[in-house]
């Protein structure tokens, strides 16, 4: 099976910078994938690449089996994106712009996939205000219809619900989700990883223009088997026999680091024996943001 | 070719939305021109025999009209989009550069020969139309805003910021168009100056396109057509150049 992207020893250096240093991924159709870093890891590099906006320094990428250099055509006529940056024409409609966008995609006659877009996106009733009168989270919404006008099979949507209410945000997931169960590979970066935890099969962590993790997000999230037993006690002392545990406190709510179930009851026995009562207690699953912690922090600046 | 058609009717409505302030403005300012000049110089300046002085001026300032606003069109729909971003959504669609140059060129084209033809209208309203005017007119008009309509696009493309723009604009189309023999034949000039003005491309394209009107011109409009034909093709092949290597457009 071609696949939806795939992108060989791709590099961008800016000068003495790497922006991009040597990454290879592949991204199977159908898959939902997230591309998460710090700010200036090289998400918006990679995904200006994919887009043709910047050409790479060395390497190569596809998009459908098609080069984004040589074939930009082929590639950017199955691609879809949706920047970053909250961009508008002011001279035009919401409508207007939508056929516009698919005249430059060779499609004329767009009028009843543009009707359903402006209806699943809500904009049906704003399709004939001019884009400067809209709210953010409106044209933020305009720019995923106009990255949909061609039906590309590749999504790649930069930073989707930076700045978007709640309401939206999930309906915008929703959204989003729905397109990808019918079909579309989606490649998204947030920073909101509960919602890439949520929502992506796949993740790929960047850092200093290098992938330092790729793997499911399954895989990922039980890589960390630290657990966090929360604890609210009766008193703010802890009895001797439990200082040395790896613990961090705040008041009276103390946190466990437990490796596996079998400590909490060593942990609950010595309180018990100590006859320190538990007024509230909490077991927390190790989620992507520990990884993602986890993964920034062990991996050393400029590491291959 | 959808898309050639689409971004050009795109850029033809952003200035036809606008166009209080893209064609009836420079109409009016060319006007006032007109009245101002005809009214001082009149009874004073002959320059082609037989040829009275507003009769003259009228093609210059036509002309005139014509270059500033292919210019003008070009240069600002793409400095806007670069500014405001939204440049993107061109860059993101499968138009070949070429398409791109064809379709900005053609719209400045279309907004200098509109402005122009307005002109042409108002003063011939007001002063009589012109004795005759012959194919050599409509094609250094063709010319002219092509010419301009790819200077345009090289200076929109390598200008970041507005007061760049307005630099080019101040600094090199304004002085080379007012100095190309709109107002004057430059044959009335020194000889130092007279040469200087040959090296002005924009001399050539008034001469050429008054000749249309008076058959009487500075040099033989062949010359000027030749010298417009071939500064054209250069001029463009470095816009292609510009667009396909995708300078200050892709990174």
């Amino acid at each position: 099976m071609t696949p939806a992207i795939d992108i060989q020893q791709l590099g961008k250096r800016y000068g003495a910078l790497a922006a991009l240093d040597h990454i290879d991924l592949v991204i199977q159709p159908g898959e939902f994938f997230a591309l998460l870093g710090p700010n200036g890891a090289g998400k918006t590099t990679l995904i200006s690449i994919l887009a043709g906006l910047t050409r790479p320094t060395h390497g190569s990428a596809k998009v459908m089996g098609y080069d984004v250099l040589s074939e930009y055509r082929a590639a950017r006529k199955r691609l879809g994106v949706v920047p970053q940056e909250l961009v508008y024409d002011p001279f035009f409609t919401v409508r207007e712009m939508l056929v516009i966008q698919s005249g430059y995609f060779g499609i004329q006659g767009n009028d009843a996939w543009i009707d359903e877009i402006l209806y699943r996106l809500d904009l049906a009733d704003k399709a004939h205000t001019n884009l400067r009168a809209l709210s953010g989270g409106m044209k933020r919404r305009v720019l995923i219809a106009q990255a949909l006008v061609h039906k590309p099979p590749v999504i790649i949507l930069d930073e989707p619900t930076a700045g978007v209410d709640v309401d939206l945000r999930q309906s915008l997931w929703q959204f989003i989700q729905h397109l990808n169960q019918e079909g579309h590979t989606v490649v998204l970066t947030t920073h909101y990883l509960e919602e890439a935890e949520a929502l992506c099969n796949r993740v790929a962590m960047l850092k200093q223009g290098r992938i330092v993790a790729l793997d499911s997000m399954r895989n990922l999230v039980r890589s960390i088997q630290d657990y966090t037993l929360e604890l609210r006690l009766s008193t703010d002392a802890l009895p001797a026999a439990l200082t040395a545990w790896p613990v961090h406190h705040d008041g009276n709510l103390y946190s466990f680091k437990i490796k596996d179930y079998a400590e909490i009851e060593s942990v609950l026995s010595i309180l018990r024996t100590s006859g320190i009562r538990i007024l509230e207690m909490q077991l927390l699953q190790p989620d992507l943001e520990d990884v993602f912690v986890n993964i920034m922090e062990s991996v050393p600046a400029g590491a291959s | 070719m959808t898309g050639f058609y689409t971004l050009l009717y795109k850029e033809l409505m952003r200035f036809w939305k606008v166009s209080f302030q893209t064609i009836l403005a420079p109409v009016l300012s060319s006007l006032l021109y007109l009245l101002i000049f005809s009214h001082v110089l009149e009874s004073r300046v002959e320059v082609y025999e037989g040829v009275a002085y507003t009769v003259f001026l009228i093609p210059g300032l036509v002309m005139m009209a014509v270059l500033q606003n292919a210019f003008a069109n070009s240069s600002s729909s793409l400095i806007q989009s670069k500014i405001t971003g939204n440049l993107v959504f061109i860059l993101l669609a499968p138009l070949s550069y070429l398409e791109i140059f064809l379709a900005y060129v053609g719209a400045s084209m279309l907004r200098g020969l509109a402005v122009g033809l307005g002109v042409y209208g108002v003063a011939a309203w007001f002063y009589g139309p012109p004795p005759h005017v012959s194919l050599w007119a409509i094609l250094f008009a063709l010319l002219g805003s092509a010419l301009l309509g790819v200077i345009g696009l090289i200076a929109g493309i390598v200008s970041d910021k507005f007061d760049q723009l307005a630099a080019f604009q101040n600094f090199l189309i304004l002085p080379l168009t007012f100095l190309s023999g709109v107002f004057y034949s430059v044959h009335s000039l020194p000889p130092v100056w007279q040469f200087l003005s040959h090296l002005n491309p924009f001399f050539y394209l008034i001469d050429g396109f008054r000749y249309g009107f008076f058959g009487v011109s500075d040099i033989s409009p062949y010359i000027s057509l030749i010298v417009m034909a071939a500064s054209l093709a250069a001029i463009s092949g470095w816009a292609l150049w510009l667009l396909k290597s995708g300078y200050k457009l892709r990174h």
